[in-house]
Parts: C-alpha cells; sequence; structure tokens
C-alpha cells in the first residue's frame, strides 16, 4: 500500500488557480491528446503490423502480380514510365490514412460504448478543440505507419525521385453535368516557387508529402468522426466499414489512373470524380513528388472542414445527433 | 444577469434547480431541484432507472439542459461551461481508465485534459497518488489493478485539477466489502480536509452516513432533500432505507435493485 494520504501539505481544493484558459493551457491539452494516442498506439504493436503488413501485401503481391497487366502512360507527376509497384505507392498511403481514420473511429464508438469517451468530454475546452485535436493525434499515428511503410517500400526500390523545385499543379477538368455551364479546364498549369538545396533533393519528397498526409488525414479523420456519432453500436460499425472503406478504396485513383477508368464505364468515372478519397491520394501523389496538386489541396481542405463542422455539431449536447439518441457518455 | 458571486463562500458546490430532461417522449428528469453545500458529503439515493446518471450527464454537460439551471460553485453550466467544468471532478458508474496505461501516465492524461502540462501535472500525479494510498504504483498498468484499486485512482484523477464538487456516481458497485469501505474512507477524509462538495450517487442505504445530506431521487422525481435526521422525522421511519419505501412507496429491497 502507497503512504499515508497525509505524507503532502499541498491542498485538493484551489480555486484561485482557476482562470480563464490560456494558449499555455491549450497546448497543454493539445500535446495530451496527442501523446495518449500515440502512446495508446505504440502499446498496440499487433495494430502497428496488421497496420503495416496490409499495404505491403498490396504492394509485394498485388502490385507485383498487376505489373504487366496495369499499364500507366505518362501522366502527371511522373515524367516518364513508371512501374505499377511506383504508380500504386500513393494509394497504398491513402490506404493507410483511410485504415487509420476507420480504426479511430471504431475506437471511439467503443469508447462512447464504454463510456471512457466521457472523460474527454467533460473537459473544460472547448468541444471543437478537444475532436480536432484528437484528430490530430490519429493524424499522428497514421504519420508513424506511413514512413514505417515507406522505408520497407525504400529497400524496394519505390523512393521519390530528387526533387529540385518546389511545383504548384493545377489541372481541373469540370464534372460533366457542370461541364456546360462552368466549361472544362483541363490543360495543366505548373509552376516552380522554390529552388531546393542540393543537399535535400534526394529526400525531398519524404518532406513535401507531410503536409499532404496531414490534411488528407484530418479529411478522413473528420469524415471517421462523424460516421462515429451516427453509428449507434460497435456492431453496426463493421456494415458501414464494408459501405465506406472499400468503395471509397476501390472507387479512386489508388489503384488505376482514372482515364483507365474512363475508357471502361464514364459513369464510374464520374462518380470516382465525385470521391473525395481520389482527391487525397492524389494530393499525396503529387506531394511525393514535390507538387502542391491546388485543385486536390482545395477540394480535400473543403471537405474536411465540412466533416469537422458536422463532427463538432453532432457532438454538440445541445444540438447534436449524439444528444437526441442518449448522450456520448451512453455507455452507463 | 449577474452571475450570484461564484466561488463566495455561501455559494453551494452544486445547485440544480428545476431541471427536466427527456429522451424522446420519455421523461427522466421532472422539475429537479437539489444543493450540495461546500464541504458536505451529498448521497443520491435512488434506484436503477431513477434518473442519477441521467442527472450527472447533465450536471457534466454531455447532456444540455434544456430546461432549469445548474451551477457549479457559482457558474452555469450552460452559460458558463469552462469555468464550471474547471471546477467539477467526475467518477462515473463504468470504468473510464486506459488499462494499456500506466496509473501516472492517466492521470498526466487528465491533467493534460484540464490544460496542466510539464512539471506542474507531475507533482499532481505523485500527490493525487498519495491522496488514495497508491503513491508505489504510479508505474503500473492500470490493467493490473484490483477494481477497488482502479477506482481508488479514478477518484486521483478526478482531483488532479484540484476541483469544489466531486461527483461520483454508484463508485462501489462491483466492489467487495473491504474496497468498497476503503473508497467510501478515503472520499469522506477528502470531504473534511479539503472542504469539497461531494454528491455520491447509490442505492445502498449502509452508504450513508448520519452527518449526510440526503437527497431521494425517484422516477425523475426529488422527493426529499436534508439531513439524515430530517429525512427519518419527515418519513417517520426509524432506518433509512424504511424512510426511503415510505417516501418512494416502493416495497422491494433497495440493495437488490
Amino acid at each position: 500500500m502507497g503512504a499515508a494520504a497525509t505524507t503532502t501539505s499541498a491542498p485538493i481544493l484551489d480555486e484561485t488557480a482557476h482562470s480563464a484558459l490560456t494558449t499555455g493551457n491549450y497546448w497543454a491539452c493539445f500535446k495530451g491528446i496527442v501523446w495518449r494516442e500515440v502512446l495508446r498506439f505504440l502499446h498496440q504493436t499487433e495494430r502497428f503490423f496488421s497496420a503495416l503488413v496490409r499495404p505491403l501485401v498490396w504492394l509485394f503481391i498485388f502490385a507485383a502480380g498487376f505489373r504487366n497487366v496495369l499499364g500507366v502512360s505518362i501522366i502527371p507527376p511522373y515524367e516518364t514510365y513508371v512501374l505499377y509497384e511506383e504508380y500504386v505507392t500513393p494509394g497504398l498511403v491513402g490506404m493507410i490514412l483511410l485504415f487509420n481514420a476507420m480504426q479511430s473511429s471504431l475506437s471511439m464508438v467503443y469508447d462512447r460504448e464504454t463510456g471512457t469517451m466521457r472523460t474527454l468530454l467533460v473537459s473544460p475546452f472547448p468541444r471543437w478543440f478537444l475532436l480536432l485535436s484528437k484528430l490530430l493525434g490519429g493524424v499522428a499515428v497514421a504519420l508513424l505507419q506511413v514512413f514505417a511503410f515507406l522505408a520497407v517500400a525504400y529497400f524496394w526500390n519505390i523512393q521519390p525521385p530528387p526533387i529540385t523545385e518546389l511545383k504548384l499543379f493545377t489541372a481541373f477538368e469540370a464534372p460533366a453535368v457542370l461541364s456546360p455551364v462552368i466549361g472544362s479546364v483541363t490543360e495543366p498549369i505548373v509552376y516552380a516557387f522554390v529552388h531546393v538545396p542540393a543537399a535535400l533533393q534526394p529526400y525531398m519528397g519524404y518532406i513535401t508529402i507531410i503536409p499532404a498526409l496531414v490534411v488528407a488525414g484530418l479529411m478522413l479523420g473528420s469524415l471517421a468522426l462523424f460516421m462515429s456519432s451516427v453509428i449507434k453500436q460497435l456492431e453496426n460499425f463493421a456494415g458501414v466499414m464494408n459501405f465506406v472503406i472499400f468503395p471509397m478504396f476501390f472507387a479512386s485513383s489508388a489503384l488505376y489512373p482514372l482515364w483507365r477508368i474512363r475508357e471502361n464505364s464514364p459513369l464510374l468515372y464520374e462518380i470516382c470524380r465525385f470521391n473525395p478519397f481520389s482527391y487525397c491520394i492524389e494530393l499525396i501523389r503529387f506531394g511525393f513528388y514535390g507538387y502542391v496538386d491546388v485543385v486536390s489541396l482545395i477540394i480535400v481542405s473543403l471537405c474536411a472542414i465540412a466533416f469537422l463542422g458536422a463532427a463538432v455539431y453532432a457532438y454538440n449536447p445541445s444540438k447534436g445527433l449524439i444528444g437526441r439518441r442518449g448522450g456520448p457518455g451512453a455507455g452507463a | 444577469m449577474i452571475e450570484p458571486s461564484p466561488n463566495a463562500s455561501g455559494t453551494a458546490a452544486l445547485s440544480v434547480d428545476g431541471v427536466s430532461h427527456s429522451f424522446g417522449s420519455h421523461l427522466v428528469l421532472d422539475n429537479a431541484s437539489l444543493q450540495v453545500p461546500r464541504g458536505k458529503f451529498a448521497v443520491l439515493l435512488g434506484l436503477n432507472g431513477a434518473g442519477k446518471s441521467t442527472l450527472f450527464a447533465l450536471v457534466t454537460r454531455l447532456y444540455d439542459n434544456v430546461t432549469g439551471e445548474i451551477k457549479i460553485l457559482g457558474f452555469d453550466v450552460r452559460r458558463r461551461p469552462t469555468e464550471a467544468l474547471q471546477r467539477l471532478g467526475v467518477c462515473f458508474q463504468s470504468r473510464a481508465i486506459d488499462p494499456d496505461l500506466s496509473l501516472t501516465q492517466n492521470l498526466l492524461y487528465h491533467a493534460a485534459l484540464h490544460g496542466i502540462g510539464g512539471k506542474d501535472a507531475k507533482v499532481r500525479a505523485q500527490v493525487a497518488l498519495e491522496k488514495v494510498e497508491m503513491s508505489d504504483r504510479g508505474s503500473s498498468k492500470v490493467r493490473t489493478l484490483s477494481g477497488g484499486q482502479a477506482r481508488r485512482v479514478e477518484i486521483a484523477r478526478s482531483l488532479m485539477h484540484r476541483p469544489g464538487l466531486l461527483l461520483l456516481d454508484e463508485p462501489t458497485v462491483g466492489l467487495d466489502i473491504g474496497s468498497r469501505e476503503s473508497v467510501i474512507n478515503i472520499v469522506r477524509s477528502l470531504v473534511a480536509k479539503e472542504n469539497l462538495g461531494v454528491l455520491w450517487a447509490t442505492h445502498l442505504f449502509d452508504e450513508v452516513a448520519p452527518s449526510d445530506h440526503v437527497v431521494v431521487l425517484h422516477k425523475g422525481r426529488v422527493l426529499f432533500t436534508g439531513s439524515v435526521p430530517e429525512l427519518l422525522t419527515d418519513s417517520k421511519a426509524t432506518t433509512i432505507s424504511d424512510a426511503f419505501r415510505v417516501l418512494t412507496g416502493t416495497t422491494a429491497s433497495l440493495e437488490a435493485a
């Protein structure tokens, strides 16, 4: 048994210490939430290995098998023909983000069912801040997984090319239903804006991919967070995973360029273009090659804001969907 | 409207005034009013389904109270949630600590949720563990603890930010007799030493002491609030269990509920 309760004279009740929350308080809260997410992940070694094995199986088996079946022409950001493994790598990075987001969402449904989420929600900080911090914690965990995957892929000879300049890239093709109204812009515009020092050029792709991962991770995390608020029970989640993860992943540019899809089905092509996950993949793909894909960045950012707004609304005790069903702490 | 001088010495730790809440058409709290004075151990007595957990969810702002007013040390939970929640410590009915983290890591996480970090958080964690007599288990995983020990850690966690009001929702459920006594004694000592207001929800009569403040909640309505002697006098009963049965009109054993 521990020391006697009277070993310290420090009072528990300290009313004078309470004041408005400062920037330092916010920073401490943010750090604490992210730290816990990372710590939990590091304690769950099985989760780490399963997160790593999934994309590696796709890379080593699926991509190797389809290398000669799926041809990839020279499309931006590629400047030469690339092996299918190289094409599919950003898609598999997106898969890691997608699965990690859904895993976080799953754990939030579990936390809600068991009641542990209440610990988070009774914090004095604004709920949007708590949820955003938790999302960024999930993104930090996803980054660890992505870089572990890229490290293995490096030895499989999948590496970003040396990047001499950072470039903005924009090409926009209006959806078929809108093109009569807003026209169709398909000519790509490339604008170099930063020269990269020679020493950094071989590794620059690993740096420029990070902002793309953060934005895409936030979007997928926000979507998953919103989903966790509308799912009543853990059992229902498996079905939703099937209706969300697989359609999102397969109806995107993760595994095949969209022009290949258009050749076979113009309708499916349009569906893929309405899938925000396609833009996550392209943002990551271009980021890996030192480009900022402006259109994808805008679409992914807007979707992230919309999904996060919906999630914060859903978790708002006075307005949200959670409260109408019996509250975020419905576990007890 | 002027806030009634929060933290003034006369302000109740918790004030609930005319609060109603329903899920759909089902009314679970009906115009409930109660007060928990500073430095007082208040017992919220009620059967399962009486509305205790819903009341806790409203006080902790997990649900938004639509009608009535809830104040923690004078701060309205709806209009001043930050100040109110800064002064509130909670132990929920179901265990809500991370089993894969150590005791200290759980406490540091909780401190962060209140904006406390660095050395200050570590010192507070050590102090809080000493308060619940668990200071030698700081590095142990929560998973390795017994139910009673885990409950004490939750109490330590709820004290990390030095609240003025502590809510405990059936904290002894599932504990053996020794653990129950330990948990109750720790909380009672905190009330005496720290001038902490405690609202202890339970359906076990033997957890009520003669000096306690008692609130009887039944089917969403507060039937009684006052001291134990007043409860016995008002109900013309000799024991608390009899008084409860008289007030609620129930015949079933409360302990069995």
